[in-house]
């Protein structure tokens, strides 16, 4: 067994998360290589979705955007962007939606729209796309990034996504039926909601990883189980996955001299 | 009947100051080229409407010609930040920029319901999203059959559309194939649509399903080799993964961003994009 890296994990921990029934709605960047992974592993029939309309693709190499050509190639079907918001996602035939995020807050919430003020931002974002509805309308939402403080942060800039609002039973109070925020993966750990506060707890430290490197990295006060696990470590199998997957993503995206010809 | 026009003539004639302009393609086929013509042109005041303006509006709004987005994802795919489109909103340069900003949902959707003749579009969304707080645009209507709270956003209706698209037959029917997007709903929500296309040919050939754009709801076509370059054209050439990474470079500085637009748009004409494409051509 190699030794590897806190991104290597944290990828992997997401990667387990998904099943081969799941169908699911993938964001782009870290959540991308998770679902990549978990197809190329132990679950080679969940439906990976991407917002560009391929349904049940199967990408190489993993897309630069959501709309490269390698996920039309190898999808089982390609639908409008209208089709895939309106009979997909808010039609309810999507288990997971995959999401990273720019700024989180304890209860899931998400911004990915500005730092600052909304008018006379800091740092103006790109903003939702789909993730608004993806985080209302997938059954439960997955999230993943590395901890930072300036990522985990005791209250977010804009509500682009809601999560669980205040904690609790907000969602239902608002009127939306999803589970919403079940899963955070980070680069150090695994964190699930409470299941009567929903806020995001620790159940999972990563191999290295320490309670107190948990809460150095997280603007919240970090809660953890009482029960608390440790993640078991990248298999070689999963290991060798991801780093042919990056190896061929890597080539693919150098320049016309990498690619493989089509 | 779509007119077949060189492609000066065609944005000449089709994009005017102050429209609302609708330069679509979802990563898949981008209009570039006819953008860069527009930007040629010198047009200005525009309300530019896309659901991802990517570099081809980080051009045009960094180029002044934009007073206003309509959008909802105004990122360099992959990359990170669009800086141009950043220097407009936190920095006003080169003038200020109005921004109606939706959820993607919520754009398809009102294209959709721009394509219907429908004034405005309904679904599920938006619960507990901040983006009703600042955009005064979207709204929320009761289901008068279950009571259910839903999401209102006016259609969008753009004075004109562009897109790319594979190719065209000779009466100026369009074959769109590949990630289709929202081509089709744009060009059916827009009062012109222009399309420039990879070649013209004597057949489509086809399917009876394919996503075809019959001549009568076009009003000019330009053949234009490689004219979604860096964006790419299905079953033509791939995508220049690689000039989206450079963009990010390029536009970082308003020096070294006009510079580029200098040499690379401004001094440049519809017939280099095929050289841009030359490289990165599949075979067929």
């Amino acid at each position: 067994m190699s030794a590897f890296t806190p991104d290597e994990m944290m990828t992997i921990a997401a990667a387990r998360a998904l099943s081969n029934d799941d169908v699911c709605f993938v964001g782009i960047g870290a959540p991308s290589a998770a679902c990549n992974v978990a197809r190329l592993t132990h679950a080679p029939d969940i439906t990976l979705i991407y917002e560009s309309g391929t349904i049940g693709t199967a990408p190489d190499v993993l897309p630069l955007s959501i709309g490269d050509g390698e996920l039309c190639e190898t999808a089982v079907t390609t639908v409008s962007v209208p089709e895939m918001f309106r009979y997909w996602l808010m039609g309810g035939r999507i288990s997971v939606g995959f999401l990273g995020v720019a700024q989180l807050d304890r209860f899931g919430n998400i911004n990915t729209t500005v730092i600052g003020d909304y008018a006379r931002p800091a740092t103006r974002l790109p903003g939702g796309g789909g993730a608004p509805e993806i985080a209302t309308s997938c059954r439960r939402v997955f999230i993943t990034m590395k901890q930072s403080t300036r990522g985990m942060v005791e209250t977010i800039d804009f509500f682009t996504s809601f999560g669980h609002g205040e904690g609790g039973d907000h969602r239902r109070r608002i009127g939306i039926a999803t589970e919403g925020p079940a899963l955070l993966v980070t680069d150090l750990a695994i964190w699930m909601p409470d299941p009567r506060t929903r806020e995001f707890t620790v159940v999972s430290l990563h191999p290295g990883a320490t309670v107190e490197q948990v809460r150095e990295t997280c603007g919240w006060e970090a809660k953890f189980a009482p029960d608390l696990a440790q993640t078991p470590p990248p298999t070689a199998l999963e290991l060798k996955t991801l780093r042919d997957l990056h190896a061929r993503t890597k080539a693919a995206h150098a320049g016309p001299a990498g690619r493989k010809g089509a | 009947m779509a007119k077949f026009l060189p492609l000066a003539d065609a944005v000449a004639a089709h994009l005017r100051d102050g429209d609302t302009a609708a330069f679509e393609g979802f990563t898949h086929l981008i209009p570039h080229a006819a953008a860069h013509e527009a930007i040629r042109q010198g047009r200005r005041d525009l309300t530019l409407v896309r659901m991802t303006p990517d570099v081809v509006y980080d051009q045009m709004i960094g180029m002044g010609m934009a007073r206003k987005a309509v959008f909802s994802y105004a990122g360099n795919p992959g990359v990170g930040l669009l800086r141009r489109f950043r220097d407009a909103v936190e920095n006003g340069w080169p003038h200020p920029l109005d921004l109606e900003e939706h959820s993607h949902s919520a754009m398809a959707q009102a294209y959709e319901a721009g394509a219907s003749g429908l004034p405005c579009a309904i679904f599920r969304g938006y619960k507990g999203a901040e983006l009703a707080r600042v955009n005064a645009n979207i709204k929320s209507v009761r289901c008068p059959f279950s009571g259910e709270e839903l999401a209102a956003v006016p259609a969008l209706r753009p004075d004109v559309a562009f897109i790319h698209a594979q190719k065209a037959d000779r009466k100026g029917n369009v074959l769109i194939e590949g990630i289709i997007g929202v081509q089709k709903e744009a060009v059916l929500a827009a009062k012109r649509a222009v399309v420039t296309v990879e070649e013209v040919v004597d057949d489509l050939a086809a399917h009876p399903n394919a996503c075809v754009l019959p001549t009568w709801t076009i009003a000019a076509i330009s053949v234009v080799p490689g004219g979604a370059h860096p964006s790419y054209t299905h079953g033509y050439y791939i995508r220049d993964n690689a000039a989206y990474l450079e963009w990010d470079r390029i536009a970082a500085g308003r020096e070294t961003f006009l510079e580029w637009m200098k040499a690379n748009v401004l001094a440049a004409s519809p017939a280099d994009f095929a050289h841009r494409v030359a490289p990165l051509r599949t075979s067929r």
